[in-house]
């Protein structure tokens, strides 16, 4: 137990988030909040409400819709937000396919994940948005540990892991051209753990997907995919009823279910404490494309 | 596959069993999902930041996968992740340094880019490690790293004893005011185990320790490759009385390291929802630096100075009574005063200095050389400050200690004590009282990068003991404060100071004009005073000649008068060839410190205007060889860029021009007339 005086490691985080997302506020023209419906946005929106309540956000949000999402995911978004009392933008996918800006993929393992990165920079550029807030954590994922909490983009949106500049004590040096963006990451030291942990601590709601249910799922490579009409089956997969529950909320083309009882909070917490697989090695196919899956799409501007 | 219990191992083939499932979880060994929930929700953790440093095969990278892997932290598809690389690097051990790579430029170069972060638990604690890499770069890297750190683990090569890097990263350790440092002596296994090896190197590690200022440093031998005293004791070595590394980590004792005396308060950020919603709401936002702020305290506002109370300490949940750092609130003030983004918020008993002239020791981090050519600010807290001059003391070999005072540049991860002139003042502590409020980034205004990093050095300490340095010559570094403030002198005086500084070739008029602007300020009753540059000479100057270092502090010393002058209310009229612009960018920038105005006026004459007057015979002279080095002639003149004011021109005349001096001076609200 922490003794007078010190702060538990959660609110130690949190109060490291709160700063960041101050500090930015001041020294950025234009910011932006990504929210996707998912646990670590839903994290960002309480973060905002402890670093600026009783006054609205200083900035509106944004959510990247790939048109292919949870339902129970955009349901739980809008009203979220409405509770909030807060403006969302929608960036749609959908449009950019329709302005011929990105090519659909084809086929049974067709998704619209990487189409996200030019919808996002688009979005990012009619807006002028100069500072994008994302629900990103270092523990995700291998490039991740090594991106800062402000994180450049050139004009293009690349991260260049190269040329970061350092980041000081809680120092943080916001000054960019114009045309260039950050991305900023408030929880970037948070944990999956940190994060439902927080959820728990906080009552927060979260999307329903993420407590057990019965769905009708296909097992491919190891992972259980929701059966949906953005996902063709391949010869030999047969779906079947499974209780399930998702881990990350991303295109149903690409996310895969655990099989679960967790039906509340703090079952899932304990489910979370006991896992033996992470986050994304145990529900996104995205990342097991290759080794170095997730570099490549942060280099071309990705979340 | 499996870790290595031996060298032979690593070294040899085909022993490895497969790892079929991981063996590590987020609940502790032999721990329900059910009571993990319980241990998290009813028993919360605190935070320990450490950095790890060491060279290239110090073997870091191993005893941060040790760390992971013997703390169950390791999960089953990283496990996974690990083992297949391993085979394809064709080891048949599981290699636990690869838990740690990142980037594909690393894995192929086999080298580490940058910082990396890594989370872990206990049941004790949580851990971020700031990873750093000790390739080149080091410096940079590890001070990046090690600036959030509360403990710094440096590893040593039993094999090698203490090398050049050991002492850095000790060194900078000390630097940067980590509190606790845990020297690792790695590869014991290769030296026998030996308890000889190791009080050896713990005995060179102190005897370089005993000049820096590490208050907490424990040795431990180790494996990391075996795993000996990571995790589990090791039972090769039962000469070490000593705690396991994770057992240190999860006890080293933390609380005590902040400062809870000195309250300190950077506004972030002014919440201020709009009239309709909630009436004429305002609280200031920011994190406590420092000291246990409570309700009703009697608080002033720096640099502005005004007095006032805390009225309420707002968190989203509601008012609470006290906030303690590292929370981030938002203070209501009993008083409608002007506090914005840059305020600093301290008790009325306790306050910190307010200045814009300090000395620090500076990490340069950036490949392009520190040049006073370029133009830099600097971030501390949450204000922004351009600089003025940095004056390089003197640089110091982070591996000898030595000191180089004939340093005047500085390049990357050089570590150097500097003095900073700003533009504006800044509201710190030095960072031995308070790393927030202590601590300031560099940053280029050109090219956005952060350039240096720089701790603030408490000045009458460091002079206490410590070597006579260029500073303690002219210990200068905090101005004599007095109860008079410049506010009260120039209010009751009806009018503030300001130099007007007159530049150009010998002849060109300065002079003539600078005294015409005098003799009409003081007609008006305004306080004006020329320095001429002859006059000085003859005084407070006779010792100078003219080549180009005692043009340089003729120059220096004629700025410095100026200042004063301002100060006092005087508008101080220089009149000065000074013909380099390095030198005027320093006497401007000498102004710009202290917020004075700092006018330059460019009288530009053409030389053959100057010669056919040459009031004083000087070209006569040099023309005729008896004078070398006159500006225009032997000399060069560089003329002003960007000048406020250019005179000087045949089609005017004296008093044409000192009128449009005196409508400058108006319209820059520097005349009472």
């Amino acid at each position: 137990m922490p003794p007078a005086y010190h702060l538990t490691h959660l609110r130690e985080l949190e109060s490291e988030a709160v700063h960041v997302m101050r500090e930015v506020v001041a020294e950025f023209e234009r910011p932006v909040l990504l929210f996707s419906g998912g646990k670590d946005s839903i994290v960002l929106l309480r973060l905002a409400e402890k670093a600026f309540r009783p006054a609205p956000f200083p900035f509106p949000l944004m959510h990247v819709d790939t048109g292919h999402n949870f339902p129970e995911a955009i349901e739980y978004r809008d009203r979220r937000v409405a509770e909030l009392g807060e403006r969302l933008i929608v960036a749609s996918v959908e449009d950019s396919i329709r302005e011929g800006r990105v090519v659909e993929e084809t086929g049974p393992r067709a998704s619209r994940n990487s189409l996200q990165t030019v919808t996002l920079l688009d979005a990012i550029a009619e807006h002028g948005f100069d500072a994008a807030f994302g629900g990103a954590r270092r523990d995700e994922e291998r490039a991740r540990a090594k991106e800062r909490i402000l994180s450049f983009r050139d004009e293009f949106g690349q991260w260049e892991p190269q040329r970061q500049r350092p980041e000081l004590w809680s120092l943080f040096n916001g000054r960019i051209r114009k045309g260039e963006h950050a991305r900023v990451f408030p929880i970037s030291n948070w944990t999956e753990l940190d994060v439902w942990q927080y959820i728990y601590e906080e009552g927060l709601e979260v999307p329903a997907i993420y407590f057990a249910h019965e769905r009708e799922v296909f097992a491919r490579d190891g992972m259980l995919y929701a059966v949906s009409p953005f996902v063709e089956l391949m010869e030999g997969e047969r779906p079947f009823m499974a209780s399930v529950r998702y881990r990350t909320v991303g295109d149903m083309s690409c996310t895969g279910a655990v099989e679960s009882d967790a039906g509340t909070l703090e079952a899932v917490v304990a489910e979370i404490a006991a896992t033996e697989l992470t986050e994304r090695g145990q529900t996104r196919a995205d990342d097991r494309v290759t080794e170095a899956a997730m570099e490549d799409r942060k280099r071309q501007g990705y979340f | 596959m499996s870790v290595p219990t031996n060298r032979s191992d690593v070294a040899s083939n085909g022993n490895g069993k497969s790892v079929v499932k991981g063996e590590g979880a987020l609940a502790f060994a032999g721990e329900s999902a059910q009571e993990a929930f319980k241990r998290l929700t009813e028993r919360p953790a605190d935070l320990l930041r450490f950095a790890t440093a060491g060279s290239v095969d110090d073997g870091k990278s191993t005893l941060i996968g040790r760390l992971l892997y013997d703390s169950k932290q390791v999960l089953a598809d990283q496990l996974a992740h690990v083992e297949q690389t391993s085979q394809r690097m064709g080891h048949d051990f599981l290699d636990l340094s690869l838990l740690t790579d990142g980037l594909r430029a690393e894995r192929e170069q086999g080298i580490t880019i940058d910082v990396a972060y890594r989370y872990f638990a206990t049941a004790q604690r949580r851990f971020i490690i700031a990873d750093t890499p000790g390739h080149e770069q080091y410096t940079r890297n590890m001070v990046t790293g090690a600036s959030t750190a509360d403990l710094a683990i440096v590893l040593i090569d039993a094999r090698k004893g203490v090398v050049a890097q050991s002492k850095r990263h000790a060194f900078i350790s000390s630097l940067l005011g980590i509190p606790h440092v845990v020297v690792c002596v790695n590869k014991m296994d290769l030296v026998d185990y030996d308890e000889a090896v190791f009080d050896r190197i713990v005995a060179e590690f102190d005897t370089f320790a005993a000049r820096l200022e590490l208050p907490d440093v424990t040795f431990i031998p180790i494996s990391a490759l075996l795993g000996d005293n990571v995790v589990d004791r090791s039972e090769s070595m039962p000469w070490y009385q000593g705690p396991p590394l994770l057992y240190h980590l999860e006890h080293v004792h933390i609380a005590s390291d902040r400062n809870l005396i000195d309250v300190r308060f950077p506004v972030q950020w002014v919440i201020r929802p709009p009239a309709t919603s909630v009436s004429d709401y305002r609280a200031y936002a920011g994190q406590l630096a420092g000291g246990i702020i409570r309700q009703g305290d009697e608080v002033v506002v720096l640099p502005g100075g005004q007095h006032t109370t805390v009225a309420s300490i707002d968190t989203f949940e509601g008012p609470v009574a006290e906030a303690f750092p590292p929370m981030s609130v938002a203070l209501r003030l009993s008083d409608d005063i002007d506090v914005g983004r840059g305020s600093t918020i301290v008790r009325t008993q306790n306050q910190p200095t307010v200045s814009g002239r300090f000395e620090c020791l500076l990490c340069w981090m950036s490949e392009q050389p520190l040049s006073p050519r370029r133009r830099y600010m600097v971030k501390h807290t949450t204000r922004t400050a351009m600089v003025g001059a940095v004056d390089v003391r003197y640089r110091i070999d982070v591996e000898t200690l030595h000191r180089d005072e004939s340093a005047t540049t500085l390049e990357l991860n050089d570590l150097a004590r500097v003095q900073l002139e700003l533009s504006s003042p800044l509201v710190f502590d030095s960072y031995r009282r308070n790393h927030v409020t202590g601590s300031l980034i560099v940053i280029d205004v050109a090219s956005n990068e952060t350039v240096g990093a720089g701790v603030i050095l408490d000045t009458e300490v460091e002079g206490a003991h410590g070597p006579q340095t260029k500073s303690e010559r002219s210990p200068n570094v905090r101005w004599q404060g007095t109860r008079m403030t410049r506010e009260r002198r120039w209010r009751s005086l009806g009018h503030g100071g300001a130099t007007l500084w007159f530049t150009g070739l010998p002849g060109a008029g300065k002079s003539t004009v600078a005294a015409g602007v005098e003799e009409r300020l003081v007609q008006a009753g305004q306080a004006a005073f020329l320095l001429d540059g002859d006059n000085l000479r003859h005084g407070l100057n006779g010792d100078l000649g003219f080549d180009e270092g005692a043009r340089r502090e003729n120059v220096r010393r004629t700025a410095h008068v100026a200042r004063l002058l301002a100060e006092s209310g005087t508008i101080a009229l220089v009149s000065l060839v000074s013909p380099y612009a390095a030198d005027r960018e320093t006497a401007a920038a000498l102004h710009a410190a202290d917020d004075l105005d700092f006018i330059e006026i460019y009288v530009n004459a053409p030389l053959e205007l100057c010669e056919q007057r040459d009031p004083k015979g000087l070209y006569a002279r040099a023309r005729a060889g008896e004078l070398a080095g006159l500006t225009g002639v032997g000399a060069p003149y560089e003329a002003p860029a960007d000048p406020d004011l250019v005179l000087g021109s045949d089609q005017e005349t004296i008093e044409q021009e000192v009128d449009r001096v005196m409508e400058l001076l108006a319209a820059r609200g520097l005349t009472s007339i």
